[in-house]
């Protein structure tokens, strides 16, 4: 028994690593698929199954970032921007609005306490698809069809409730004394809100702030409906423009894919300090 | 120094059963200076009478007042009341100095006045060393001083201690309460502690208030409490092993009391009630060896239970299970027969119905 758990045999161990083997290739393979494409000439995906690209060529990539609109600027750039400002605005609204409605979810009690709480899960129900048409006409009475701001409200609407339900789950975590130690300190409200209870949320903060950027950064039907001027697009209505129904160029799509992951990958790296938990460690207890 | 009094407390948490609320009617004076214990089991409403105080808690009716001064509505920044909690509540992204300078930032005190409060009071505690470093990484003892610590620096009207010592191993605890006894010396100022460790009420109060189901039992001296207990449960819940108790019956002879359990009697000097008692009497003031105006008891011996200094011998007698402490050289061994001798004087008497002091 504990000759078997300190020394597994060899087999076991071989089976081990080949299961694990098999699950990385078929998780890696499509990515790779991809890459092959972007670095690969041509507008079709070759026949061949081969991962590896006989040929490399950064072509696709000129042409992606190369092309220009009809007053003669730089699409790509300009999709870039409005991606990044409509995720980034999302990020802010977000995370902003959920951290002070989490944290009164979680401390206060209130009338429309509850209510509150399970209109959050139920709209959470209703599939985006859904809500195109109301939210389309929304949009279009208030003239916020083709802009950032519109497109920002949308986005942050529909990560709100999901952030708030984390973030609440969040605070309900943190230790109430610790606000009940501040609140005979002297400190006031917001200024537990800020000094204490923030702070210690980080994590918790870092997940939404993920959460509502991913969101909004890789969002493409509601995106491709309000956003219908080409100088308006965000990346994912880019890339789906470079597959039409008549001529598809799998290449300029496969260098947009990877390109547009980009920032989603350092997003994770920068953030994944943050994720880890036990921040409250050595407050209460032993 | 202040004086803090409570008026008509009553407590009664939403949602729990009306006819037992967390406090009823509590009438409590707390001296200027003085250091008053609040004892009890969970549940006896001790922790909802501190957290009153602090303006944590709302009571359902009466009034809170610190120096006559009626803070019953008044938000806890604005009382001056300083709390140590249980589990420390210490700000654990903030370095110990951060900890301890948070209350005096927040009331704009000068920066090099800060530091040197600050500094202060980290020493009288023994914790300079750390002030640089972030509560994870100090050991148990170290964050209960850092949570006294924070208590101290504001120089408040009143210390709040809630059980801070419970998280503690043994030996720690010994050395912390001695660190709080110090502490209240030097200041003088008022303190409640609260604890259901009756050691720590006996070693650190100037009056004991014991509660029980949101009702006071007593409030007397340490000594008070011991040697003349209000009820049952008073004489019960101090003293380790815990008061014997024998059901007798109390009868009146000659003006004097004689009272007959199975197997003793009992000569009373004091006149007092007739009728179904309960006999009290502490495990050391039984002696098994016979001392003038003693009375005896046969009895059989259970267990024994060494503590080196004394031994703890468990008796069965007619009259009820018995617990003696005796020298550690008593030979007693399980089912050997002995005679306990009672010495009336040390006996209490108690009301078998009502469970108050005769």
């Amino acid at each position: 028994m504990t000759a078997r758990r300190t020394r597994p045999s060899w087999l076991g161990v071989a089976a081990t690593y080949a299961a694990l083997l098999v699950v990385t290739a078929v998780v890696l393979y499509p990515v790779m698929l991809v890459c092959k494409k972007a670095f690969e000439p041509g507008r079709q995906f070759a026949l061949s199954a081969s991962p590896i690209p006989r040929e490399v060529t950064l072509d696709h990539f000129r042409a992606l970032m190369g092309a220009h609109g009809s007053h003669g600027e730089l699409l790509f750039l300009r999709h870039a921007m409005n991606s990044a400002l409509v995720a980034l605005a999302t990020t802010v609204v977000g995370v902003i609005l959920s951290c002070t409605a989490a944290y009164a979810l979680s401390r206060f009690r209130f009338p429309g306490r509850r209510a509150g709480l399970t209109t959050f899960l139920v709209v959470q129900m209703f599939p985006a698809s859904m809500l195109l048409l109301p939210l389309y006409v929304l949009l279009d009475k208030m003239s916020l069809l083709n802009s950032v701001t519109g497109l920002v409200m949308v986005y942050a609407t529909t990560a709100i409730p999901f952030c708030v339900w984390t973030l609440k789950g969040y605070f309900d975590g943190l230790p109430r004394e610790l606000e009940e130690a501040a609140r005979i300190d002297g400190a006031g409200p917001w200024r537990i809100f800020f000094t204490i209870m923030l702070p210690l949320a980080r994590p918790g903060i870092a997940v939404t702030a993920l959460f509502s950027f991913m969101t909004a950064w890789n969002e493409f039907i509601m995106a491709s409906t309000f956003m219908t001027e080409e100088t308006r697009y965000t990346l994912p209505v880019l890339l789906q423009s470079s597959v039409g129904q008549y001529s598809a160029d799998w290449g300029l799509f496969a260098a947009g894919a990877i390109v547009t992951s980009v920032p989603v990958m350092a997003l994770f790296y920068v953030l994944q300090r943050s994720l880890v938990g036990g921040l409250t460690a050595g407050s209460v207890k032993g | 120094m202040s004086e803090v009094r409570l008026v008509g407390i009553s407590k009664q948490y939403e949602g729990a059963r009306a006819d037992r609320p967390a406090l009823e009617r509590l009438d409590l004076t707390i001296p200027s200076g003085a250091l008053v214990v609040l004892v009890g089991p969970s549940g006896c409403g001790k922790s909802t009478t501190l957290r009153i105080v602090a303006g944590l808690e709302e009571p359902t009716t009466g009034q809170v007042l610190v120096d006559g001064r009626d803070v019953t509505h008044v938000a806890p920044a604005q009382r001056d009341i300083a709390m140590v909690f249980q589990s420390y509540a210490l700000y654990p992204h903030m370095t110990v100095f951060e900890n301890l300078a948070f209350a005096l930032r927040i009331r704009k005190l000068p920066d090099a006045e800060i530091r040197r409060r600050v500094e202060e009071v980290a020493r009288s505690l023994a914790i300079e060393s750390y002030l640089e470093r972030r509560p994870k990484a100090l050991s148990g003892g170290q964050r209960q001083r850092v949570a006294i610590g924070r208590a101290v620096v504001r120089n408040p009207k009143v210390f709040l201690f809630d059980e801070p010592l419970s998280n503690l191993d043994a030996k720690l605890r010994g050395d912390m309460r001695r660190e709080i006894a110090r502490i209240h010396q030097e200041s003088r100022t008022t303190a409640m502690y609260v604890t259901h460790d009756q050691v720590e009420a006996m070693t650190l109060a100037d009056h004991i208030v014991v509660l029980k189901d949101g009702l006071i039992q007593q409030v007397g001296s340490p000594m008070d409490i011991y040697d003349a207990p209000a009820n049952r449960f008073v004489a019960g819940f101090f003293g380790t092993p815990s008061m014997n108790f024998l059901p007798a019956q109390a009868e009146r002879v000659d003006g004097h009391l004689r009272v007959r359990g199975s197997g003793f009697e009992l000569p009373i000097d004091d006149a007092g009630h007739a009728g179904d008692v309960t006999v009290g009497i502490r495990p050391e003031r039984l002696t098994l060896d016979e001392r003038p105006s003693t009375v005896p008891l046969a009895a059989r011996v259970g267990m024994r239970e060494m503590l080196g200094a004394e031994v703890v011998l468990h008796l069965e007698s007619p009259a009820g299970d018995l617990t003696v402490r005796a020298d550690a050289r008593a030979g007693a061994r399980p089912g050997d027969a002995l005679t306990v001798w009672l010495d009336p004087r040390a006996v209490h008497l108690f009301d078998a119905g009502t469970e108050q002091r005769l």
